[in-house]
């Protein structure tokens, strides 16, 4: 009963983020208008039957922006997220199994990082590459791979105990090969995990980014910077806040659910054979 | 006999409400007060269960369903939680298997033993204190005073599970149920925590269930036995009855399990020294205490000598902290020797021959559960000590591990996950592993302590079978001494890090030297 319940949350999860994906993808080729044309006739109206989900204060169709910022929100939330996991893993797994001097400098290193919030690194980091979309990828994967570093460290350091990393030294296999073979592969249930969760995290970051105004620049649609600017009209005109932040909420609730599902699949010991 | 029975079990049915399964069915034993009545059965017979009824401590899900469980007349499956809560600790008192977890490590032992009295007695703090003092005593803990003070994790093993016996007592219940105290203690603890508890027992008339799957202590301790398999009492009787006539046929199964020493060994000529330890040395430092300070230095191993000659089986044998498991992690060249050597086939290992020494030389582990990575298949993990040999071909190395399979009664099994085999099946998966690659020398490290026992048995057999096969050469970590009587042809005995005594199997069991040996065998049970 309960694995079926899981495998549907799963499944609704996927089908929630396929659908996000596919049509993120669309957006690069086609939007229903130009999500960048402005027509000030056509100011703040409501979601007709011409314009689905309304059109924002310079008379922009809000579809067609949501569509567009699905891909760069979604560009941003991914790179990052795959830099940061890349960054972690890398350093984590260094630090825990060697457990030396190099554990010591990069934990010194990954300690100091962490002791910023997040968003605050993400901001001096921005300040140096600028506010542009590599910004912004930059700085987010720089700002989450201390967390990352954290969990890979503390997964290998228990992992490295384990008599069977120590079968694989008594069979004579390099340090290298037993770290690779015996000490990642089992990581990958906390990582999986973490990197699922933190894809929602970056989306809010950048989110939060661009509601300061040190995102995407406008006029470029990100679902961060049309919440920010929309925040002038949240009394009159609501579609205009309400079309990205049900887009940025229904995704976190699809990554979530999802990942749930993608760490009982990681696990052999939850495949019933 | 007319004593008057203190707690009668009728007709037990226990059933999951998960699947309907019937997990113990139709159990039925009587016991006396000042009785010792042990329950014998592997992992899985329902043993455990079945006792935890009694104080009806279940696990969610499951149920009994059928018979009476009479205490002094009064039926402990019809009573309301608050009479139970009042029977607990009061009337039938529990000793768990796991020392380092059964006691809370955050509170002081002084207020967890105190809590029983509390709850059960009106008597005040002064007079508990004084019952505390004087029960620390008699499980002879050195100064009672300070251990009421101390937390758990100042004491090793043995020492908690005797203050976990004083709790206990300390209500002075009609009945103890102890759930198998000394398994997870080396042989001499064991002995002395059983030996306080059955003096305990004797002399509060308090009656004993005993659950345990060493048949030795049942031959030692108890004076009645229950045998129990696949949930149902398969043989109730005199222990005497039970062990030397038993009339079930799995009762004879796990008498005939147990170890036996083996024939006599007749000394073929001169051998050929493979693997040598002199002088060897290991030493910790201790943590640090402070930040400047360095920590003490403490000495593990102190320069033991130790020849192991082809073909042949060494024993190593000592109570937990005598340095038999590091002694055979240091031979393997897996811990850095603190002084003296270790010199194979007549030389020292560097550089050249390391490679050489690696690849003849392979380690069993004791617990099959963590030795085996999760993430990969029985066949790969079988095949992965090949791909470091050279000259060997991808169809040849295939073969091997075929073969090896095979010899260890796993064939077919080559797809499967670690978690998808039994205990006694991943212990064999182990054991090929390590002799896929015709090793000439394997340490096995207390190899078949976490096996049932008639899984025990067959992995001890197949050991030797493989040794007579394959003619490597062991040294096997234990504390069982049952199991060492079976396998070895020499044995060394070890305690605090040096070699005591060390002599032929029959020599040292039979005209043991050191006062530590003399210890040793006489706290193993045996029948």
């Amino acid at each position: 009963m309960k694995a079926f319940f899981k495998h549907k949350n799963g499944l609704i999860g996927g089908a929630m983020i396929g659908f996000i994906f596919v049509v993120a993808l669309a957006a690069f080729f086609w939007t229903p208008y130009n999500p960048l044309a402005i027509n000030l006739h056509i100011r703040l109206q409501p979601p007709s039957a011409t314009h689905w989900l309304g059109t924002d204060e310079f008379g922009r169709d809000v579809l067609s922006r949501v569509m567009a910022g699905a891909a760069a929100s979604g560009t941003v939330a991914l790179l990052s997220v795959i830099s940061a996991v890349g960054l972690g893993l890398f350093m984590g797994v260094v630090a825990g199994f060697f457990r030396n001097w190099v554990d010591r400098v990069l934990m010194a290193i990954n300690d100091t990082l962490l002791a910023f919030p997040g968003i605050l690194f993400a901001l001096g980091v921005m300040m140096i590459v600028g506010a542009n979309k590599w910004g912004i990828i930059i700085a987010l994967g720089l700002a989450y791979t201390p967390t990352v570093v954290r969990v890979v460290r503390g997964t290998v350091l228990s992992i490295r105990e384990k008599e069977y990393v120590e079968a694989s030294r008594m069979i004579g296999n390099s340090e290298l090969v037993t770290m690779l073979r015996h000490v990642l592969p089992n990581c990958a249930a906390p990582v999986a995990v973490l990197t699922t969760s933190m894809v929602g995290w970056v989306l809010l970051s950048e989110s939060a980014l661009s509601f300061l105004g040190l995102g995407v620049p406008p006029p470029a649609p990100t679902w961060g910077n049309m919440l920010a600017s929309s925040r002038q009209y949240m009394q009159s005109a609501v579609w205009l806040s309400l079309a990205p932040g049900l887009c940025i909420a229904l995704t976190l609730l699809g990554i979530n659910l999802l990942g749930d599902a993608v760490r009982d699949k990681l696990d052999p010991r939850m495949v019933v054979a | 006999m007319n004593i008057p029975n203190l707690l009668s079990v009728e007709s037990l049915k226990l059933i999951s409400s998960v699947n309907g399964k019937t997990l113990v069915d139709n159990v039925s034993y009587n016991l006396c007060a000042g009785e010792v009545l042990a329950m014998v059965g592997e992992s899985g017979s329902g043993k455990t269960l079945a006792a935890r009824a009694i104080l009806g401590l279940l696990p969610p899900g499951i149920a009994p369903s059928e018979g009476r469980i009479l205490m002094n007349g009064e039926d402990l499956l019809q009573v309301n939680s608050a009479r139970m809560r009042a029977m607990r600790g009061a009337q039938i008192g529990m000793v768990f298997q796991e020392p380092m977890m059964s006691l809370n490590p955050a509170v002081r032992i002084g207020i967890q033993m105190a809590e029983g009295l509390r709850l059960h007695t009106q008597l005040t703090a002064a007079q508990i204190e004084a019952r505390c003092l004087e029960i620390l005593e008699r499980v002879r803990i050195r100064d009672p005073k300070r251990c009421l003070m101390a937390y758990p994790h100042e004491f090793s093993g043995g020492m908690r599970q005797r203050i976990m016996l004083a709790s206990v007592m300390l209500l002075k219940p009609r009945l103890l149920i102890a759930d198998e105290p000394t398994t997870a203690l080396d042989t001499l603890s064991q002995g002395e925590v059983l030996d306080l508890m059955t003096e305990l027992a004797r002399e509060e008339g308090t009656a004993v269930l005993l659950i345990t799957h060493n048949l030795g202590l049942v031959a030692r301790y108890a004076q009645r036995a229950v045998v129990m398999n696949k949930g149902v009492l398969v043989e109730t009787g005199d222990v005497k009855q039970v062990l030397y006539s038993p009339v079930n046929s799995y009762t004879r199964k796990l008498i005939e399990a147990l170890p036996r020493r083996g024939p006599v060994l007749t000394d073929s000529g001169v051998k050929t020294p493979l693997i040598e330890a002199r002088n060897l040395s290991v030493s910790y430092r201790d943590n640090k205490p402070g930040w400047w300070r360095k920590g003490r230095v403490r000495k593990v191993l102190d320069s033991v000598n130790l020849t192991v000659h082809e073909g042949e089986t060494v024993a190593v044998v000592g109570g937990s902290g005598s340095g038999k498991t590091t002694l055979g992690r240091a031979m393997l060249r897996l811990i850095a020797s603190s002084g003296g050597g270790v010199f194979f086939r007549g030389h020292s290992i560097d550089g050249n021959n390391a490679k050489q020494f690696r690849l003849a030389c392979q380690l069993v582990f004791q617990d099959p559960y963590s030795s085996l990575n999760p993430r990969q298949r029985i066949g790969d993990i079988v095949a992965e000590p090949l791909k470091l040999v050279r000259n060997i071909s991808k169809q040849e190395a295939s073969q091997r591990v075929i073969q090896t399979l095979q010899d260890v009664g796993l064939d077919g099994l080559a797809l499967r996950f670690p978690h998808e085999l039994s205990g006694g099946q991943r212990q064999r998966v182990a054991i090929a592993r390590a002799i896929v690659r015709r090793p000439a020398f394997i340490v096995a490290d207390e190899p078949v302590s976490a096996l049932d026992m008639s899984v025990q048995a067959q992995v001890l057999a197949l050991f030797q079978s493989l040794q007579k096969a394959y003619g490597f050469a062991c040294l096997f970590i234990s504390h069982d001494l049952a199991a060492v009587e079976q396998v070895s042809d020499r044995v060394v005995v070890m305690e605090s890090g040096r070699i005591v005594e060390q002599g032929s199997r029959d020599t040292v069991f039979d005209q043991p030297q050191h006062a530590y040996t003399r210890a040793l065998l006489a706290a193993t049970p045996a029948l």
